[in-house]
C-alpha cells in the first residue's frame, strides 16, 4: 500500500540562513501512529508546518494522499487535522461556534450531529456555549483538537499534545488517540515525553538539527538498541575485580560492593550464566541481581546526542 | 470554489460586527450627527450656498465618504491583522482555501459593514439637511467601488501591519488629513491656486467630488475621472493583495 504520507528530500531555510530542514525523507503509513522525537529547534514543527500549508517549503516534495500539497492543495489539506503545539484561540467565541468555524473552513456542510458527538467525547459538551477565553489550559487544547476532528481528517498531526497537561488528562488525550486510531486515522504526534511515545506508537522517528537520525519500529527499536544491565551485588566488598572477570568487562560500583555487567539482550548468548559461574569461582557470594533495561529515553539521549 | 469556507470567514466577521455593536455602529453615527450639528446647523446657518447647495447638504457626502473609508479600512485591517496578532491564522492558511476566497470572505464582510453604517449615516444626515440623489445608479456604484476598494486596502494593511501603531497609522493619521484636505467639507475652488493644484493629488478629492456629483450634480471633476480613479486603486489594490498572497508576504515563513 502506498504511504499516506510521503517526503522526498524536504528542505527550508529562513530568510536569515538557518537551516531548519536538511533534506527530510519520510513515509508515513496509512492507520500508524508516528512519534516524532527530538529536541526544541529540530525541525519537527518546521516539517509539520509545510505539510499543512503553514509554512513553504524551500525545496523537496510532499505527497499526502496521492497529491502534492502545493499544487493539489484542497485535496491534502481537506485530509489533514492539525492540532498546533500553542493554545492559539479566539478569545471571544464560544466553543460551539469555533468548532463549526473550522468545519465551514474545510468546505464541509453544517453537521451539528457531528460537532455535538466530538464535543461529548472531548467532554466539551457541557461548555459549549462558554467563551473561549473562560476556559483552562486543558480545556483549550481539548478544542483545538475538537476544531481538528471537525471535519473529519484523515490524517492527523498533533504538534506536543500533552505539553503542560496534568497526568489524567495525559492518559485521557492517549485513550482518545487510540480512538482516533481504531477509526482508520492515522496520527503523528511530536513530543518531548519518551514516555508517550514509548506508551502509544507504532513507530518512532528521531529528528535532530533538521535531519531525520531515524525511524524504527518501536518494538525493533527497543530491541536493536535495548542495551541490558545487570548489577550483582556482593556479600562482602572487593578491593578490585579478579583477573578471572576479566573477559567480562565488568566495571565496579559502590565502593567494591556493586559489580555492573552490560550485555545485548537481544544477542543469542547473553554471558549471564557464565559469568555467575565464574563468580562462585572466584568465591565471590551473590547476595542479590537486579537486571534493567534501557529505556527510550536513553536511546534517544544517545542518538542526539551523537548527531551533535 | 470553496463557498462552505466563504460563508464561514464572512458569517465570523459579522459576527463581530454584532458583538461590537456599540463601537461599531453607534459611536460613527453619535459622530457624525455632532458633525451636522457643528457644521449644519449651527456654522453652516450662517455660510452661504456653495454651488448652489445648502453648506448643510454640501458636506453630506463627504462625511458619509469619511466615515466610509474609516469603517472599511479599520475592519479590513483589523480582520485579518487579529488572526495574525493571536495566532488563529494558522488555521486559515492550513485550510483548503484560495487567496480570492479569503480575500471574498474578510473584504466581502468589512464592505459589508462598511456600507450598513455609511447608510445608516445617510438616513442620519437626511434628519438635519436636505439631501437629494438625482443619480441614484452613480450613487450606488460609487458607495459600493468604495467600499470594496477600501476594505482591500485595509486587508494589505492589515497583513502589511506589523503590531497595533502600524495598524492604525492609516486609519489615525493618513486618511483623516486626505479627507479633510479632499474637498469634503469645501470646493476646492474656494483654495488658492496652489493649493488647488496640490489637491488634484489627493485621491479622496476624486472619490468625495464624484461621490457628491451623483447627490446634487456639482463637482470638482469630472464624474468620469472620479470613476476611472476609483477603479484603478481597485485595480492597484488587488494586484498588491495578488502579489502578497503569491509571495506569502508576512503571511508565511
Amino acid at each position: 500500500m502506498a504511504p499516506i504520507v510521503s517526503i522526498r528530500n524536504l528542505t527550508k531555510s529562513y530568510a536569515s540562513g538557518f537551516q531548519a530542514l536538511k533534506g527530510v525523507d519520510l513515509d508515513i503509513e496509512e492507520g500508524e501512529i508516528l512519534a516524532l522525537l527530538g529536541p526544541n529547534g529540530a525541525g519537527k514543527t518546521t516539517m509539520i508546518s509545510i505539510i499543512c500549508g503553514i509554512v513553504t517549503p524551500s525545496g523537496g516534495t510532499v505527497t499526502v494522499g496521492g497529491h502534492d500539497i502545493l499544487r493539489d492543495f484542497r485535496q491534502t489539506r481537506s485530509i489533514i487535522g492539525l492540532v498546533p503545539q500553542e493554545l492559539t484561540l479566539d478569545s471571544f467565541e464560544t466553543v460551539w461556534n469555533t468548532v463549526a468555524f473550522s468545519r465551514g473552513l474545510h468546505g464541509c456542510k453544517p453537521d451539528p450531529a457531528l460537532i455535538e458527538r466530538i464535543l461529548k467525547d472531548l467532554s466539551l459538551y457541557d461548555k459549549k456555549d462558554t467563551m473561549l477565553r473562560h476556559l483552562s489550559g486543558g480545556m483549550r487544547r481539548r478544542v483545538l483538537i475538537a476544531k481538528a476532528l471537525s471535519y473529519e481528517p484523515k490524517v492527523l498531526f498533533l504538534d506536543e499534545p500533552t505539553a503542560g497537561v496534568d497526568v489524567s488528562l495525559r492518559k485521557d488525550m492517549w485513550h482518545l488517540v487510540e480512538r482516533l486510531r481504531a477509526s482508520g486515522v492515522t496520527i503523528i504526534l511530536t513530543t518531548h515525553y519518551i514516555e508517550e511515545a514509548e506508551e502509544i506508537a507504532d513507530r518512532i522517528g528521531v529528528i535532530n538539527h533538521g535531519q531525520i537520525l531515524l525511524v524504527e519500529e518501536k518494538k525493533a527499536l527497543m530491541a536493536k538498541l535495548g542495551r541490558k544491565q545487570m548489577t550483582v551485588e556482593l556479600a562482602e566488598p572487593v578491593t578490585a575485580i579478579p583477573d578471572a572477570l576479566s573477559p567480562f568487562g565488568l566495571t565496579l560500583a559502590g565502593e567494591g560492593t556493586r559489580l555492573v555487567y552490560e550485555f545485548d539482550s537481544a544477542g543469542e548468548r547473553t554471558g549471564i550464566s557464565s559469568l555467575l559461574s565464574a563468580l562462585s569461582h572466584c568465591g565471590l557470594r551473590v547476595k542479590d541481581i537486579s537486571t534493567e533495561q534501557s529505556s527510550l529515553e536513553d536511546i534517544f539521549v544517545e542518538l542526539v546526542g551523537e548527531g551533535k | 470554489m470553496n463557498f462552505e469556507a466563504i460563508k464561514s470567514i464572512y458569517a465570523f466577521e459579522m459576527a463581530r460586527t454584532r458583538r461590537t455593536l456599540l463601537q461599531s455602529i453607534v459611536s460613527p453615527v453619535i459622530t457624525t450627527s455632532l458633525y451636522f450639528i457643528v457644521f449644519g446647523a449651527a456654522i453652516g446657518s450662517r455660510m452661504q450656498e456653495v454651488q448652489g447647495v445648502s453648506y448643510g447638504a454640501f458636506i453630506a457626502p463627504g462625511l458619509i465618504m469619511l466615515t466610509l473609508l474609516n469603517q472599511c479600512i479599520g475592519n479590513g485591517s483589523f480582520g485579518i491583522y487579529f488572526p495574525k496578532f493571536t495566532g488563529t491564522i494558522y488555521e486559515i492558511l492550513s485550510s483548503p482555501i484560495s487567496m480570492i476566497e479569503i480575500v471574498i470572505g474578510y473584504v466581502g464582510a468589512a464592505a459589508t459593514k462598511g456600507l450598513i453604517v455609511g447608510t445608516i449615516i445617510l438616513v442620519t444626515a437626511s434628519f438635519f439637511v436636505d439631501i437629494s440623489i438625482r443619480h441614484p445608479f452613480m450613487m450606488v456604484l460609487f458607495f459600493v467601488l468604495t467600499a470594496v476598494t477600501f476594505s482591500l486596502f485595509g486587508f494589505m494593511i492589515g497583513i502589511w501591519a506589523k503590531d497595533f501603531e502600524q495598524l492604525n497609522l492609516f486609519p489615525m493619521l493618513i486618511v483623516p488629513p486626505l479627507v479633510f484636505l479632499g474637498g469634503s467639507f469645501y470646493s476646492i475652488d474656494m483654495l488658492p491656486p496652489f493649493w488647488q493644484t496640490v489637491s488634484h493629488f489627493n485621491p479622496v478629492l476624486y472619490l468625495v467630488s464624484g461621490f457628491r456629483w451623483s447627490f446634487y450634480e456639482i463637482a470638482d471633476v469630472s464624474p468620469l475621472v472620479s470613476l476611472v480613479t476609483v477603479l484603478g486603486f481597485l485595480i492597484v489594490c488587488l494586484s498588491i493583495t495578488a502579489w502578497i498572497f503569491k509571495t506569502g508576504y508576512k503571511l508565511k515563513n
